[in-house]
């Protein structure tokens, strides 16, 4: 711990906090907003903090570990603490449902923090991506790398010093756009025409390449009396069919036993958080769409969630139903579509996945009709949705959920549930222990398929959830089979819901707050890119942290306002990047082909994993 | 075209077949029936139109608009092209479906170059024909060609189905206007492989790396480079001594770790 850090530990004011009772001198000071109350935690108190929460009150679950950079922010203070650099933890507790306890870790550049690998497995990768993002470095991690960009990569994109190639301001709009026009492309003034940039003083005729190792290495466990053999290192992908995207696994196997897997991600890392820091609130409203582009809908509700407590902002009765109806629906796809491509990697190729897909085209048809897109509907605003649905729409809903999905699903079920393959290729493979999935901060199907009765639409209720009735179904075994029932039960349960509402939704309005919630294309162009400014949203100074249950687990959305139009830390906590903690333990004393199959009843979306 | 249903189907398949049948050689009427006269281009080009075998290669958000453009709704097959090969020796056709990021492009350069000639490439979206929404981030690539040729850009974010079969008609409009006399790919000389490009510090080209030099070290260097014959190569990877040590560190560690105790 460096010596500025004690200083401050000894200027900031003495806080009366009853966890200074338990771990003394670990909280250094408090900051409360309206939004969220954020607790300052002495760096070197960070650990017997963590566990003293862990085994004592209860709160077993990191859901987000992530980072802001301040560089920019002002000259304020927060929370009496001026270090630049903020590492935010969020904790839940999966036994007592309730709200977050935020910590922050404020430390200068250059300076460590503790890994909390050793209490919260779950921290691994998200550490990794802190590491790799913003620059600093976690002691004790098992294994801090880079794992969005490449080894090698100049610098830590994230930082707010740090510029891209394709910089031009700070935020949006950018003047070279609007209101004067007048725009060159970006590739034109680089003289290679190409979106790179290159460090002064860097040759690439003698430039080495660093040679990276992802280790895989685990020495190979002989017993006595054993044929020796060999073990190799296998490399899936990033061009696999199986990897549902451009994912890549490194796994060593013995024979055809993996021994130790690596998950290798970063293809598909296009800079949510960089675009998002620049961008207006609204603007991010689209971008949300691409991170799990199954479910484009329940993307943009946690995101139109997160700001809307962040600003304070009413949402109408009928925008309620309609964003639960559109949620639910999304629910429901995105079960059939995992169902199907589980079957897909059980080498029941394509025909289960066409009989899966069959009702997904017609739901969205109903998702083009109201928001004239199939994939990325970009439907809801901050307040509301964009536009009322569309005359007969609830009738055709109506029909699909009260006859087409409880069909399918049967169908489903019925067709898939007992046949021998499923089942022999399901039953207790890739399990993990409940209390491991906790810990490695794995959310979703996965932990209800192994017998955690924890959803955030019962453990946090947002929306409207707490009016309608149904259940969250949990299977005890842990295993593929579980993860794959799991998903129908909860298609099940969502067309329950989306029954419910479709009986029950309302009239009246779909906007609530005037103007920047039905800011829509129609009005024009200057309202959209906020040109005179009355129309941009600018949320009062604060943070929050929102999170949803997504269909692949929980969403949560971290964001930081300084007051102004853009936002100043905009992070995704996305489920399938962190459920991937859980590939490794997961698949280790497998087959290479079960660890295919591991991967599909994960449910991973890459646009989502690497963001 | 009749429009009666009897009618119909017999103008149709003669309309059909008419487009693949010699300009100008007229079949006397008592061989028709027996007898079609065509150019090698143009039953050589109908053949390999018909019959494109896809690579099964998606990127991002794109992939899953062409999985559903695969499935029963919109139905490739009706094209000859529902048979999706995961390998790129085995395919002629390259959708590059969504984000190209710089890590990934590495690895299509490699799948372009090990796709047998003749080959085509759509860029599917908004992202991969000019980077899309992503097209500032620091690790996304704006457009694949600056990498590699495109026959086909289908624009949209993503396109719907119905957007990609007319992109998949206008690369079977493409084929069917090459000649085999001309084609590269029965030519004498061989055809050029597309450099990998190199994840350095950023991304770049083997081929722009004078140009790179002359950006970073200033003119003279680049001018020195020159003088001494120092054309665009790039040398290969070669071990330092360091590098070399520690490989061998880690050889020992292993092999120590895998004696029985």
């Amino acid at each position: 711990m460096s010596d500025e850090a004690t200083m401050v530990a000894e200027e900031a004011p003495a806080v009366e906090h009853s966890l200074n009772d338990a771990v003394p001198g670990a909280i250094i000071g408090e900051w409360a907003e309206e939004t969220e109350k954020a607790l300052f935690v002495a760096p070197d108190k960070l650990l017997p903090l963590l566990r003293h929460l862990k085994e004592n009150e209860a709160y077993d679950y990191l859901s987000s570990l992530t980072c802001t950079d301040y560089l920019s922010y002002g000259g304020k203070k927060r929370g009496g603490i001026s270090e630049r650099f903020d590492v935010v933890y969020h904790l839940f507790s999966t036994a007592n449902k309730g709200g977050s306890l935020n910590l922050h870790v404020r430390v200068p550049e250059g300076d460590t923090v503790d890994s909390a690998t050793s209490i919260y497995p779950g921290a691994n990768l998200q550490e990794s991506e802190v590491y790799d993002l913003y620059g600093i470095h976690f002691a004790g991690h098992p294994n801090l790398r880079r794992v969005l960009t490449w080894d090698g990569f100049h610098g830590h994109p994230m930082r707010k010093d740090w510029k891209e190639a394709y910089f031009e301001e700070d935020a949006k709009p950018f003047r070279s756009r609007h209101p004067k026009g007048g725009y060159q492309w970006q590739e034109d003034k680089l003289p290679w025409g190409k979106n790179a940039t290159y460090p002064p003083e860097w040759d690439p005729e003698t430039w080495e390449k660093p040679i990276s190792y992802v280790p895989v290495s685990q020495a190979p466990h002989h017993k006595p009396g054993d044929i020796d053999t060999d073990s190799l290192v296998i490399n899936f992908g990033p061009h696999h069919p199986s990897t549902h995207g451009v994912f890549r696994m490194l796994t060593r196997v013995e024979g055809e036993t993996i021994i130790a897997l690596e998950p290798e991600m970063g293809y598909l890392h296009r800079n949510h958080e960089k675009i998002g820091e620049r961008n207006t609130w609204l603007m991010n409203m689209p971008f949300t769409d691409r991170l799990d582009y199954i479910n484009s809908m329940s993307n943009n509700w946690a995101y139109a969630l997160a700001v809307e407590k962040l600003a304070g902002i009413e949402v109408p009765e009928r925008a309620e139903y309609i964003r639960v109806i559109m949620a639910e629906f999304s629910r429901t796809l995105n079960h059939m579509w995992g169902i199907g491509f589980i079957l897909n990697d059980l080498g029941a190729l394509q025909t289960p996945a066409q009989y899966a897909i069959e009702e997904r085209e017609m739901i969205l048809d109903l998702f083009e009709e109201v928001s004239g897109a199939r994939l990325m509907c970009n439907y809801m605003r901050f307040g509301g949705v964009v536009r009322d649905l569309t005359p007969g729409w609830v009738e055709r809903a109506r029909y699909l959920a009260n006859e087409r999905l409880p069909r399918a699903l049967d169908m489903l079920d019925r067709l898939l549930s007992d046949n021998e393959i499923v089942r022999g290729r399901g039953y207790g493979v890739g399990y993990l222990p409940p209390e491991d999935l906790i810990a490695l901060s794995i959310s979703g199907p996965m932990l209800r398929a192994a017998g955690i009765k924890y959803d955030v639409r019962k453990a946090e209720p947002y929306g409207i959830y707490d009016r309608f009735e149904f259940d969250i179904p949990t299977l005890s075994d842990g295993d593929i089979y579980a993860r794959y029932y799991i998903r129908l039960l909860e298609a099940r349960e969502a067309v329950r819901i989306l029954q419910q509402a479709l009986r029950d939704i309302p009239g009246g309005e779909v906007q609530g707050a005037p103007a920047y919630a039905s800011a829509t294309l129609d009005q024009g162009f200057g309202t959209i890119m906020g040109g005179k400014g009355g129309y941009t949203l600018r949320p009062p100074e604060g943070e929050v942290y929102h999170r949803v249950e997504a269909p692949k687990g929980e969403l949560g959305f971290y964001l930081v306002s300084d007051g102004k139009a853009n936002p100043f830390r905009y992070h995704v906590r996305s489920p399938s990047f962190i459920n991937l903690n859980g590939l490794g333990p997961m698949s280790v004393g497998y087959k290479v082909a079960d660890a295919v199959v591991i991967l599909g009843a994960i449910d991973i979306v890459l646009g989502e994993v690497d963001r | 075209m009749t429009t009666t249903p009897e009618g119909g189907f017999q103008a149709l398949k003669e309309e059909q077949i008419q487009q693949y049948l010699h300009d100008s050689i007229v079949v006397p009427e008592e061989l028709q029936a027996n007898v079609l006269v065509t150019t090698v281009d143009k039953i050589y080009n109908w053949s390999r139109k018909a019959s494109m075998w896809p690579l099964l290669f998606g990127l991002a958000c794109c992939a899953i608009e062409m999985i559903a453009t695969a499935s029963a709704r919109f139905d490739l097959a009706r094209f000859g092209m529902e048979v999706m090969r995961p390998s790129p020796r085995q395919s002629d056709l390259m959708f590059v479906s969504g984000t190209v990021t710089k890590k990934m492009v590495p690895a299509i350069v490699r799948i372009y170059n090990q796709m047998a000639e003749p080959r085509y490439v759509v860029s599917m979206g908004a992202c991969a024909t000019g980077g899309g929404p992503f097209k500032e981030g620091y690790t996304v690539v704006s457009g694949i060609d600056k990498y590699i040729p495109v026959d086909i850009y289908v624009p949209g974010c993503p396109p719907t189905p119905e957007a990609l079969i007319y992109g998949l008609m206008k690369v079977h409009e493409k084929v069917e206007r090459q000649s085999i006399q001309q084609v590269p790919w029965y030519r004498k000389e061989r055809s050029e492989f597309v450099p990998i490009p190199v994840l350095g510090p950023d991304i770049f080209d083997p081929r722009q790396v004078q140009l790179i030099r002359e950006h970073t070290l200033g003119e003279g260097a680049a001018q020195a480079a020159t003088d001494d014959g120092g054309g665009i190569t790039l040398k290969p990877n070669l071990l330092t001594a360091e590098q070399k040590q520690q490989l061998r560190e880690i050889k020992a560690r292993y092999m120590a770790a895998k004696q029985p105790a």
